[in-house]
C-alpha cells in the first residue's frame, strides 16, 4: 500500500481518512455478500441455522439470501448434489454476475461424501465450477459455515483490482460461463469440466 | 389377525383360479409372504383391501428385489442296471450311483408390496409378485389403482429395478433421468468409472481402481511406467 498503517492509524485519530479505491471497494464488496437462496439437502438446515438469531450471519453483512441467482454474490452448495441437479446448479451458477462466490458446504458438496461410490451422486461440485471455500463436516456446524465465510471475506479482501491477481470479472480473459452438463445415457456428459477440474493423478 | 394360510384359501375362495403360494420365511419374525400370479394380481389386492375381515388399506412400503440366476449343484441317487459278473454268470445288476447335477435357476425380478390395515390395525401381509425373467418379461400389474400409495414407489422400482407395471397412471423414472438407460439396483448394474481412486483403496474398491488403471494404461499405451507390483 502506498501509505503506512501507522500513518494512517494517526490520521485517523486525527479525523482524516485516507484509503485506496481498492481498499474501499474490496471493504464494500466483502462486507454486503449475499448468498443465493437455495439448499440442496440436510447443511441447508445448518446453513439456515446460521442465518438464525443464534450464530446470526447477518453481523457479516450477509443476512439477505437472494431468490434470484441475478441478485447473489454467493453460492452455498449446502448438500449433496446429485446428478440429476448438478446441471441445474451450473446453470444456476452460470446466471450469477459477477462478482460470484462459491462456498462448498459438507462432506457430499466438496467430494460425494459417503455417496461417492454411488451412481446417482456427483462426486463434488468442483468437478463442474470453481469453488473458493470447501468446508469438510456431515453437516458442518453453523461455526464451520461462519468461518468459512470469513474466510472468503479475506480472500475477497485480498484482492487486486490489477494485476495477474485480479478476480476474473475484472479479467476480459476470464472464463465467465462454465458448460453445463448434459444427461447422458450412463452419466452426466462430461463427467467433469477438464479446465475446471483436473482429473486428479494419484503418485505411488 | 388371520394366518397366511388362512388368508391364502380365504384368496382361493373368493377369486377362481387366483395361484397364492406361501413363501416362507425362516427368521425369528416369521413373517412369511404370499406369492400372487400377475394374471389375478389385481384382483386379489381388490379382495385384501374390500374383504370385512382383513380390510388391509394401507400400503405402507413396495419395493423391489433383484434375483440373478442361480446355478444349483445338487446330488442325485440314480439307480442304474448294470450286467456284472456274479458268480462266473453274467447278470443283470442294478446299482446305485451318486451323480451331481447342475441347472441353472432363471432369475427374476420381485415386487414386494407391505400391507396394513388402520381400520383393523393389524398387519403387515406381505405379498410378493415375480416376473417372467430379467431381460424381456419384465412386466407385472401396477396395484396403484388398488393403494394409491403405490404409485411413486411402483415408479422408483420401476427406476430402480426396471419392472414395467401395466396399468400404472404415470410410469415415468423418479430417481434418474428421462434419457437414462441402466436400472442402478439391478445386481449386474456397472457404474460409470468416474471414481477418484484414493492411494489406499482395499477390496472391493481395489479390484475396480486396478481394473480402472489398467483400462487407462492400455489407452495411454505401453509407455507407462507403472507395473502391476506397484499396484499394492
Amino acid at each position: 500500500m502506498a501509505v503506512d498503517e501507522k500513518l494512517k492509524i494517526e490520521l485517523g485519530k486525527q479525523g482524516i481518512l485516507v484509503t485506496t479505491l481498492q481498499e474501499l471497494y474490496n471493504w464494500g464488496r466483502r462486507n454486503s455478500v449475499w448468498p443465493m437462496q437455495f439448499g440442496l439437502a440436510c447443511c441447508a438446515i445448518e446453513m439456515i441455522a446460521t442465518t438464525m438469531a443464534r450464530y446470526d450471519m447477518a453481523r457479516f453483512g450477509a443476512e439477505v439470501f437472494r431468490p434470484s441467482p441475478r441478485q447473489a454474490d454467493l453460492m452455498i452448495i449446502s448438500g449433496t448434489v446429485t446428478k440429476k441437479m448438478a446441471p441445474q446448479v451450473v446453470r444456476l451458477y452460470n446466471q450469477m454476475a459477477e462478482p460470484k462466490y462459491v462456498i462448498a458446504m459438507g462432506a457430499c458438496a466438496i467430494s460425494g461424501g459417503p455417496f461417492k461410490q454411488g451412481y446417482n451422486v456427483l462426486k463434488g461440485i468442483d468437478r463442474y465450477i470453481p469453488v473458493d471455500v470447501h468446508i469438510p463436516g456431515c453437516p458442518p456446524r453453523p461455526e464451520a459455515l461462519l468461518q468459512a465465510f470469513i474466510t472468503l471475506q479475506k480472500k475477497i479482501d485480498d484482492q487486486r483490482l490489477t494485476g495477474e491477481q485480479r478476480p476474473p470479472h475484472l479479467d476480459e480473459k476470464a472464463q465467465g460461463e462454465f458448460p453445463v452438463p448434459k444427461y447422458g445415457e450412463h452419466d452426466l456428459e462430461p463427467s467433469s469440466n477438464p479446465g475446471v477440474w483436473p482429473v486428479p493423478i494419484t503418485i505411488r | 389377525m388371520k394366518s397366511v394360510e388362512e388368508i391364502q384359501s380365504a384368496i382361493q375362495a373368493a377369486v377362481p383360479g387366483a395361484q397364492v403360494e406361501i413363501v416362507p420365511n425362516g427368521s425369528p419374525s416369521g413373517q412369511h409372504s404370499l406369492l400372487l400370479d400377475a394374471q389375478h394380481a389385481v384382483a386379489v389386492a381388490k379382495f385384501l383391501r374390500d374383504d370385512g375381515e382383513l380390510e388391509l388399506d394401507y400400503l405402507s412400503n413396495a419395493t423391489g428385489v433383484d434375483w440373478l440366476d442361480k446355478e444349483i449343484t445338487e446330488k442325485v441317487k440314480v439307480t442304474r442296471t448294470i450286467t456284472k459278473t456274479v458268480d462266473g454268470v453274467e447278470q443283470p445288476v442294478e446299482e446305485t450311483v451318486e451323480e451331481t447335477r447342475k441347472h441353472v435357476q432363471p432369475g427374476y425380478l420381485e415386487a414386494v408390496y407391505h400391507l396394513y390395515s388402520m381400520a383393523k390395525k393389524h398387519g403387515p401381509v406381505v405379498l410378493r409378485m415375480r416376473t417372467g425373467n430379467r431381460t424381456d418379461q419384465v412386466e407385472l400389474p401396477s396395484l396403484t389403482p388398488i393403494w394409491r400409495s403405490a404409485e411413486l414407489q411402483e415408479r422408483e422400482i420401476f427406476d430402480l429395478f426396471g419392472i414395467i407395471f401395466t396399468g400404472h397412471p404415470d410410469l415415468r423414472r423418479i430417481l434418474m433421468w428421462d434419457g437414462f438407460k441402466d436400472h442402478p439396483m439391478r445386481r449386474d448394474y456397472v457404474e460409470p468409472d468416474d471414481f477418484e481412486y484414493e492411494p489406499t483403496a482395499h477390496d472391493e474398491v481395489l479390484a475396480r481402481a486396478q481394473a480402472h488403471r489398467a483400462a487407462q494404461q492400455g489407452s495411454a499405451g505401453a509407455g507407462a511406467q507403472t507395473t502391476a507390483g506397484a499396484e499394492r
